[in-house]
């Protein structure tokens, strides 16, 4: 890896991974971002995150990556599941079971639909 | 709307929102007085037409509610499932909105609701929860957004760009004046400016200095800086790198606890990733300056979170704390000029160099800039993790962010800073969150913890519970602290064994305060501030106790009895299938009766009850 | 230790053996008894005394320091521990929301008090210190990274399951 000595070096990666993390220019469609903080695995976001990467394979899609990130500070609502897809604002998915997961990747990931009954937002938070 | 502050919606409207959850597509038009006023009827006829235009009446449902409470902005309409709230909406804007939003999916920034204050613009719902504005996130930026092992995504968003400014632009003494100018104080706990630590370890003589990382995070509700080491640790990483070049230090130690395991992963990945960017390790940017680290792993010492205590750890010895001076700025590791400051003032530092130190003061209050990280546990409806402006109300906390006590009880005090803490009851309720205000009432910032308590809390139990902790966590060097914190304890195990007797509270506020103003170290001279705490502020409790042999809380179990209520024991046997002890009786379709000789008070039968029969009296 | 035993005996020799090289490889850094420990302890599961006094011929200190060290600190343990170590976290959260409640039924299912092992060797359980997992109280560790959130006593069965296989 080349090493990083300017500003102008440091600005070309962030860059390049601002249109990554955009999802522009890339092949990926979007992205699935599971909260894997202590909370979020002591509420289960370990099997979460393996059923979504399991149903994702068996429905053969590839073009969305999964990635993990830290608390968001809702720990309340964890597991937590982030779905952004590629031209639509992020949807943050609370309290997500394995089950709960394998239904956001059939209704939102295939079927274009967000499970509005999963959603956080007022009322639950 | 008359204030012009309050953006976040009314409870009238949220009724309809969670109805609108169950189906799909729904539009909620606000039908409130003021939005009518500016023409929300003729945008209804003119959606309703569109819906029909486009085949849409069937799938999407159109819902008028009370008002949104942003009246200056209607007619507002909220679109689900996402929540896309839009504002100042004419009837021609409906083909937009149909045709953008319904059919292609695509959000209509022209007419996007925006936040007065904040001039943010809101896309949906949640965004609007005070959950989210009442928050400004310095700390905790990168939290949740961020992939923490891609050091990618940390320099995305900005990750590195203080350091780069630091290295080729900034002398030490402009970093130390810029941080000293933010107003940054160590949040830790003691609340000790950070700049002027930074100046004082720079102007120690010496060319081997040290920079320390305090992640030993010890208050019990504290989780703070695991969540930010787990969730961002290159912010840590960055700042300890400014750190050592701020005082001419070219090695540092993070001490994390060992219970901490995945912020240990974590923080090893990320050094790696630096390393091989060369924004860490030889030679960082070809700045000539270097800087490494090593991760000293605790082993579950409560006092090692004491800055000399830590120190002796970090050389592998027993973890008992150093007489003070020489302090750790001119006599720390191996004796060595030390600049120790705890996870989250760390992180905080990149931003401020980044964003400027005024940008930075004008957050928060005159003497505590910036903000804190508050960790919401216990008795809560939001647990979690939040960062807010020093100087907000602990109501704000409680009921705005917090969402209130759950289960309709009331709030009954919050628990600060740990075992070195104090409670902070319902009077303080309206009392800014900051340094100074939280020691006038016998409390501490401390790291941020916060367990709320309600009204099936006992103040006594909780204060016993901390001790216990002090106890077994004392490390025995000196007396006051070792023999002191015991005594106190055994005073409490017998009031809450209902056997108090006159003058033990007394007793309990002489001995606390000796052990204070003897003790060696930080842990002995606050260990007593739970005890003196509950005392001040709940004791008639205490006095419940000793005097009435009663637990006004129902919690203390000498003190309790557990009883059937005939009238309302239908004989379902199912609180006697439970008991471990067989202590409940009685023939199938008749009340029950429990023995309170046999009975433990376990609570199982209260649980498995369903009518409401079992409750607790007191005195037993 | 069983000196009849050879499987065991075989089993221990690897394991000083891995000790020694990671002594080996780290010695030279000053302070480093701590994680010389923490070590040993992910090896044997306990710190015996053989081992301590193994550590202090090999770093060159006074066996009665390491023994200092051992005992100061509560993650080290003179005595062996289950397979499978149940930590339940007894914070104030926890404690606020009743992790002594379900103390009390990992106690009564194992039958088995704290610090001690079930008789199969499976289990022990261990009263720890803040996990740093308040916002899930109350929270129980399995091993080193299986976090159970939000447990009531009536899901102690059903987690006890999962690890007796």
């Amino acid at each position: 890896m080349a090493k990083v000595k300017s500003l102008e070096e440091l600005m070309k990666i962030k860059e390049k991974s601002l249109k990554d993390l955009q999802m522009r220019d890339t092949e990926k469609k979007g992205k699935i971002v599971v909260a894997m903080g202590t909370c979020g695995i002591a509420a289960g976001a370990k099997d979460t995150l393996q059923a979504i990467v399991s149903e994702l394979a068996e429905n053969k899609i590839d073009d969305l990556s999964v990635v993990q990130s830290g608390c968001m500070g809702l720990c309340e609502v964890e597991p937590t599941v982030e779905v952004h897809m590629e031209g639509q604002s992020p949807i943050i998915y609370g309290h997500v079971t394995p089950e709960q997961a394998k239904r956001i990747v059939q209704q939102h990931i295939l079927g274009g639909k967000v499970v509005s009954d999963l959603m956080v937002r007022k009322g639950e938070i | 709307m008359n204030t012009g502050e309050k953006t976040s919606i009314p409870n009238e409207v949220v009724a309809p929102q969670v109805e609108a959850r169950a189906a799909t597509n729904t539009i909620l038009l606000c039908a409130g007085g003021a939005c009518i006023s500016s023409g929300e009827e003729s945008c209804l006829t003119s959606l309703r037409a569109t819906l029909e235009k486009y085949a849409l009446q069937d799938v999407v449902k159109v819902v008028e509610t009370g008002c949104m409470g942003m009246c200056d902005a209607g007619p507002l309409m909220i679109l689900y499932p996402e929540g896309v709230f839009y504002q100042k909406l004419k009837p021609s804007d409906m083909e937009l909105i149909v045709s953008e939003h319904l059919l292609k999916g695509r959000i209509v920034e022209s007419k996007l609701f925006e936040n007065p204050n904040t001039k943010v613009k809101i896309t949906s719902a949640y965004d609007d929860h005070p959950f989210f504005t009442k928050q400004v996130k310095i700390a905790t930026r990168n939290m949740g957004i961020i992939d923490p092992m891609s050091i990618e995504e940390y320099i995305a968003h900005d990750g590195y760009f203080s350091l780069q400014k630091v290295l080729q632009e900034m002398t030490p003494e402009q970093v130390i004046d810029t941080i000293k100018r933010s107003g940054l104080r160590g949040r830790g706990g003691a609340g000790f400016p950070t700049g002027l630590k930074w100046e004082l370890a720079r102007k120690v003589p010496g060319n081997e200095k040290y920079v320390l990382c305090n992640a030993d995070e010890g208050d019990p509700g504290a989780f703070m800086d695991r969540s930010i080491l787990e969730g961002d640790p290159h912010s840590v990483l960055e700042a300890m790198v400014i750190a050592g070049y701020a005082i001419g230090a070219q090695k540092g130690y993070i001490y994390i606890r060992a219970e901490y395991p995945l912020a240990i992963e974590r923080l090893n990945e990320g050094i790696k990733q630096a390393k091989a960017y060369g924004l860490f390790g030889e030679n960082i940017m070809g700045s000539g300056f270097s800087f490494d680290l090593e991760i000293r792993m605790g082993a579950g010492a409560f006092v090692c979170g004491e800055e000399t205590a830590l120190i002796e750890s970090v050389e592998g010895k027993r973890g008992q704390p150093r007489v003070k001076p020489p302090f750790p700025a001119q006599k720390g590791v191996w004796n060595k000029p030390t600049l120790n400051n705890n996870v989250e003032t760390y992180a905080n530092i990149p931003t401020i160099i980044l964003k400027g130190p005024e940008w930075f003061a004008s957050i928060g209050t005159e003497k505590s800039k910036g903000t804190k990280v508050f960790c919401l546990a216990g008795k809560i409806k939001n647990t979690g993790l939040v960062e807010v402006p020093i100087g907000i109300t602990l109501r704000e906390i409680v009921y705005d962010i917090g969402g209130g006590i759950p289960n309709n009880k009331a709030f009954k005090a919050v628990q600060t800073g740990g075992p070195s803490g104090g409670c902070i009851p319902a009077q303080y309720l309206d009392m800014p969150i900051d340094y100074e205000s939280l020691k006038t009432i016998g409390t501490m910032m401390g790291s941020g913890g916060m367990v709320f308590m309600d009204e099936d809390t006992c103040m006594v139990d909780v204060a016993k519970f901390f001790l216990e902790f002090s106890v077994d966590e004392s490390c025995g060097k000196c007396t006051p602290c070792r023999e002191g914190n015991r005594v106190m304890h055994e005073i409490l195990e017998r009031i809450t064994s209902g056997e108090g007797e006159e003058g033990d509270i007394e007793k309990l506020e002489t001995l606390g305060q000796s052990i204070i103003d003897s003790s060696l170290c930080g842990l002995g001279q606050s260990s007593p501030q739970p005890v003196l705490s509950t005392i001040r502020y709940f004791r008639d409790e205490y006095e419940a106790h000793i005097k009435e042999k009663r637990c006004p809380a129902k919690v203390c179990r000498p003190l309790i009895r557990y009883q059937i209520d005939e009238s309302k024991c239908v004989g379902c046997t199912a609180c006697a299938k439970v008991c471990p002890v067989s202590a409940i009786s009685g023939e199938i379709k008749k009340p029950h009766t429990i023995d309170p000789e046999i009975c433990t008070r376990c609570g199982s039968c209260i649980g498995v009850c369903r009518f409401g029969a079992i409750s607790r009296v007191t005195p037993a | 230790m069983s000196t009849e035993n050879c499987t065991e005996c075989a089993r221990h020799e690897t394991l000083y053996h891995e000790l020694d090289a990671f002594i080996e490889q780290n010695s030279h850094r000053p302070g480093v008894l701590i994680e010389v420990l923490h070590k040993a302890q992910s090896l044997f599961g306990f710190l015996p005394s053989e081992v301590q006094s193994f550590i202090a011929k090999r770093l060159d200190i006074p066996e009665s320091t390491v023994f200092g060290v051992v005992t100061f600190y509560h993650y080290f343990t003179m005595k062996p521990r289950g397979q499978n170590q149940i930590k339940v976290c007894l914070g104030t959260a926890c404690y606020v929301k009743g992790a002594d409640k379900v103390l009390d039924r990992l106690k009564e299912e194992l039958k088995v008090d704290i610090e001690e092992v079930t008789q199969d060797g499976r289990f022990s359980i261990h009263e720890v210190r803040c996990l740093g997992a308040c916002s899930m109280a109350p929270v129980v560790l399995i091993g080193e990274k299986d976090f159970f959130g939000r447990v009531t006593p009536d899901e102690v069965p059903k987690i006890l399951k999962k690890y007796r296989g």
